[in-house]
């Protein structure tokens, strides 16, 4: 097994735990958002590697038994389709509240939505 | 295929369906809310035809468009998933009948419509992770239920509602992606997503690597969705800030709704596959349980605000219901599902009670409440009623909880003696937070505001639902038959499940 040629999986673990830092080490929420977009990038780039077979084709059928008889797995990739239609859902609401916390508090800062919290 | 066959599915589309009709429908003041209410009355007798059908044939399997699972997407209803279906639609129902008289005041009624549209989204996507026997299927169910969640906790009455809900759509989102993250592993090693399927197959591979690595992530993504200590941050915040009847729900069943999909895990595909390993992820969590139940309890003490000291009163629930599937043992699982059931009357009861608090007095501070027992002495009364089943006092439903839990622990011999005193030191923390309620209810002296009128008792439709879940809490703590029964055949079905 050589451990180059599983890149695919060394670039999802990066990106996992980038995204993890992003979350939690920032406090804006918009880059926390940022972050929880590329920690959910990288579960995306998990199933779709997992599909991968050696050789095989993209899961179409084009009339030729033989050449299209190796193909790649096409269920992670519907998995991942309905994955990303969520992770959208996810970030569109995450924005749309931190929208409604700058309106409130003027600031998408979590620091300063803690200390005027603590003010009142 | 008859009508009575379409049931198991009809439970989840009903919701569904409604949640865009109440969003047409979003002109109107009233409407939406009866939209709301009677599809959850609806959806509750559904549930319990559910649970009459599971105890009388068994198991229900339902598939989806008629394909056979594992290709297809199927049902699997055993009696846990019945009973809580059963718990999700009845929370819902009393959260809405409390938003009668309680949400005007917390919610600007143009908002209220929309809300109530998220609210039935909320309800289909908790039956639907219950009902559901693919894995991915929770994941999409999961996200619904958090997703809609996240927009009720966020319409609370304060800003902080705001930030509360980022917070917990930020623990939620990283839960289900490490949920997903271990279906992935899951989905490598057998090549299904089918629990049943998948518990089958992993025997050919179990106690290797990714076996592991797929346990660590599900587990340690439910725990973050279930709030266990130290993921439980996001909970107290959500229960305090979101307005009352949304705390009603969402205190009763959401939580529990990820212990579910834990339980399903750890006994049906986790437990018998894992090997050595067992041992030490049951140590973790045994480890943390008791942490959550010793430090929910003495965060809960030292709380300010009722709605709070409740949040943290269920990280302890939820620290007793990790420690019963921590065990891994029959009567481990007997405990849980007793208390999962019970826990739920409980939080129903005493939210209830702080949606009538937050009425008359338009605050949910403890320091607030002075006099509180003489100016609304149905409401207090029912709340301390439901404190004592909370504590575990006997012929309360708490009480048959911690009878089971101290039996399944004592099972355990040295470790169990220790783990019992634990439970009972926790209990009487329980006593301090709801005696401090109670004492500053009855026993301090009404501000005087000669301004303001005095607080009146709740409303009638308020102080009927508080009795209804006071009375549940006596009636399942005297005659325990039917929780003992549905927890004593989920034991036999999900450990015959995991052979």
């Amino acid at each position: 097994m050589n451990l180059l040629g599983l890149y695919n999986y060394w670039i999802y673990l990066f990106l996992l735990v980038l995204g993890l830092y992003t979350v939690f080490a920032k406090g804006n929420y918009v880059k926390r958002m940022i972050g929880l977009g590329i920690f959910q990038s990288a579960v995306f780039l998990l199933f779709i590697s997992m599909d991968k077979v050696e050789g095989g084709t993209g899961p179409i059928f084009r009339g030729d038994p033989i050449s299209d008889a190796v193909f790649a797995n096409p269920l992670p990739q519907v998995l991942i389709l309905t994955a990303i239609v969520v992770g959208i859902a996810v970030t569109a609401l995450g924005l749309a509240i931190a929208v409604r916390i700058r309106e409130e508090y003027g600031s998408i800062e979590e620091s300063e939505t803690r200390r005027l919290d603590e003010q009142a | 295929m008859t009508f009575y066959d379409q049931l198991p599915i009809l439970v989840v589309v009903l919701p569904l369906l409604v949640a865009p009709l109440i969003a047409v429908f979003s002109g109107q003041t009233k409407l939406p809310w009866l939209i709301a209410t009677g599809t959850s009355f609806l959806t509750f007798l559904i549930a319990i035809s559910l649970v009459y059908r599971v105890f009388s044939t068994g198991e229900i399997t339902y598939l989806l468009g008629n394909w056979e699972v594992p290709y297809g997407i199927g049902l699997s209803i055993g009696p846990l998933s019945a009973m809580m279906a059963l718990l999700i639609s009845s929370s819902s129902l009393a959260g809405l009948l409390t938003a009668f008289n309680g949400m005007d005041h917390e919610v600007p009624p143009p908002h209220q419509p929309l809300m109530y549209s998220c609210w039935m989204l909320a309800m289909a996507g908790f039956i639907g992770i219950v009902v559901t026997g693919d894995a991915f299927n929770i994941f999409v169910f999961m996200e619904v239920s958090s997703l809609a969640s996240y927009v009720l906790i966020a319409n609370g009455p304060t800003r902080q509602g705001l930030t509360a809900s980022f917070k917990y759509l930020v623990t939620g989102t990283i839960g289900a992606t490490f949920y997903l993250i271990g279906v992935g592993y899951l989905y490598m090693m057998t090549g299904t997503l089918n629990i049943a399927d998948i518990a089958h197959r992993l025997a050919d591979v179990s106690d290797t690597m990714p076996v592991l690595i797929a346990g660590a992530f599900l587990v340690l993504g439910l725990a973050m969705k279930a709030a266990l200590f130290p993921m439980h941050s996001w909970m107290p915040n959500a229960y305090q800030f979101s307005p009352s009847p949304v705390a009603v729900f969402l205190a009763a069943c959401s939580t529990k709704v990820a212990l579910y999909v834990m339980i399903r895990f750890q006994f049906q595909v986790l437990e018998p596959n894992l090997g050595s390993y067992v041992e030490l992820l049951n140590g973790m969590l045994m480890a943390l349980a008791i942490i959550a139940f010793m430090a929910g309890s003495l965060t809960a003490i030292y709380s300010e605000n009722l709605k709070r000291q409740l949040g943290y009163s269920s990280v302890a629930q939820i620290g007793y219901l990790i420690l019963g599937i921590s065990l891994g043992t029959a009567a481990g699982l007997n405990a849980v599902v007793i208390h999962m059931f019970n826990h739920a009357l409980m939080k129903a009861a005493l939210f209830t009670a702080v949606v009538a608090i937050v009425l008359r007095l338009g605050s949910s501070k403890i320091e607030d409440l002075a006099g509180v027992g003489k100016q609304m002495p149905l409401t207090m009364l029912g709340f301390a009623l439901a404190g004592l089943s909370l504590i575990g006092i006997p012929l309360t439903a708490g009480f048959i909880s911690k009878w089971y839990l101290i039996q399944a622990v004592l099972e355990q011999g040295t470790l169990g003696i220790l783990l019992t005193i634990l439970i009972l030191v926790s209990s009487l923390m329980a006593v301090i937070y709801i005696w401090k309620v109670i004492e500053v209810a009855y026993f301090k002296p009404a501000k005087s505001s000669p301004t303001s009128e005095l607080p009146r008792e709740a409303p009638m439709p308020l102080l009927v639902i508080l009795w209804v879940l006071v009375i549940a809490n006596f009636w399942f703590g005297i005659d325990p038959a039917f929780v003992l029964s549905l927890a004593r055949s989920e034991t036999i079905f999900l450990l015959r499940m995991g052979q």
